[in-house]
């Protein structure tokens, strides 16, 4: 990481790099985006569109996720191995939240 | 570990290697962060199993009431604002409370960021205003259940069975035993979410406090590098997950 600096300013009686954050900003500008977006999608998309507006969130969520993961996270700059070794147990909740959604539609408490 | 030059922040593990480029720390965060994902996951699925097992509103949104009859739409309960007693503000407070938690994520990745470049006085102005936003948060969620427990200014009339006859009784607000929301499961399942939520954000607030407290005694100048703060900030992190998937299933959908 020390080395992708190469601008140094001085400060408390010492050198220190110069802060790069533009990256940092800009992937929060993009969060807040999105959850604007979702109250907007929230409180437009008339009620009967319920399936639609499930679809918009679920997938705004996991843009967000991928941003939080990736560059909050330093997920994406992580060697190949771990990325996968995080990623592939995601399935096993891919299957339960099937499973038992569609076993929601079945039972019934009244 | 004092005797490490700041250039060279990783090691080798007692092994003799380096798994998959990452410190024996920072990957046993990762595998626990995995562990923990199944068990928020675990909570929000059965949410959307038990939802899905109860009818929902059949109608106009404008028209709804509250009833134990039917799950309640989220965006109906959650409208209250402090201060703004007696407003319809739906979702606007747990709105706040998103870009809160948001925000703090944000100053956590910069103090990782600032810690990168070894400077200790970034490294203690982020990890404050993490604090803060960690605290923040939690007084809002403090102020939400308050709410929620109390209840609105109106009671909702519940229908029980009790030792056999039929009682008919207002209801103001929710606790583990009545719900003037809705089903019952819908207020069990708000404590047990938010509440396993609001506990992550309490211990995460202990850790970045005694790893604040690490950066202004100079330990981590000391050691050279700063991964206690990038540990901490992947739990941090990992907070701010959870809550954007509870923000969608539990109040959005």
């Amino acid at each position: 990481m020390a080395s992708e600096y190469n601008e140094f300013i001085e400060k408390d009686g010492k050198m220190v790099a110069k802060p790069q954050t533009k990256a940092i900003w800009k992937t929060f500008w993009i969060l807040l985006i999105i959850t604007v977006l979702e109250f907007v999608v929230a409180f437009s998309l008339p009620h009967h569109y319920h399936i639609l507006k499930v679809a918009i969130f679920v997938g705004m969520t996991l843009i967000k996720a991928a941003y939080i993961m990736g560059d909050f996270m330093h997920l994406s700059q992580e060697t190949k191995g771990l990325f996968w070794t995080i990623l592939v147990p995601i399935v096993f909740i891919a299957w339960l939240v099937l499973a038992l959604l569609l076993e929601g539609g079945f039972i019934s408490t009244y | 570990m004092a005797t490490h030059a700041a250039a060279e922040p990783k090691q080798l593990w007692l092994g003799g290697a380096e798994p998959m480029k990452a410190s024996y720390g920072k990957l046993m965060m990762w595998i626990f962060l995995v562990s923990d994902a199944f068990t928020f996951s675990g909570l929000l699925i059965a949410y959307g199993l038990v939802r899905y097992s109860h009818p929902s509103f059949e109608g106009v949104p404008a028209e709804f009431v509250f009833s134990t009859e039917y799950w309640p739409i989220p965006e109906k309960v959650f409208e209250a604002v402090p201060f703004f007693h007696g407003y319809q503000l739906p979702l606007v407070f747990v709105g706040i409370m998103t870009f809160i938690l948001i925000f703090s994520s944000v100053t956590m990745v910069l103090a990782v960021e600032a810690g990168h470049r070894n400077d200790k006085s970034d490294v203690e102005k982020w990890m404050l205003w993490t604090i803060l936003g960690g605290i923040t948060f939690l007084g809002s969620q403090a102020w939400e259940w308050g709410h929620f427990i109390t209840g609105t200014d109106k009671p909702t009339i519940v229908t029980d069975i009790i030792n056999g006859v039929q009682v008919t009784k207002e209801v103001f607000g929710a606790n583990l035993h009545v719900n003037q929301y809705g089903p019952q499961p819908f207020a069990d399942f708000f404590f047990f979410i938010t509440g396993f939520h609001g506990t992550h954000v309490t211990s995460g607030v202990i850790l970045n406090i005694i790893v604040f407290f690490n950066v202004c005694m100079g330990l981590y100048e000391r050691r050279g590098h700063y991964e206690m703060v990038e540990k901490v900030g992947l739990y941090w992190h990992f907070v701010d997950l959870v809550w954007v998937f509870v923000f969608t299933f539990f109040y959005l959908v």
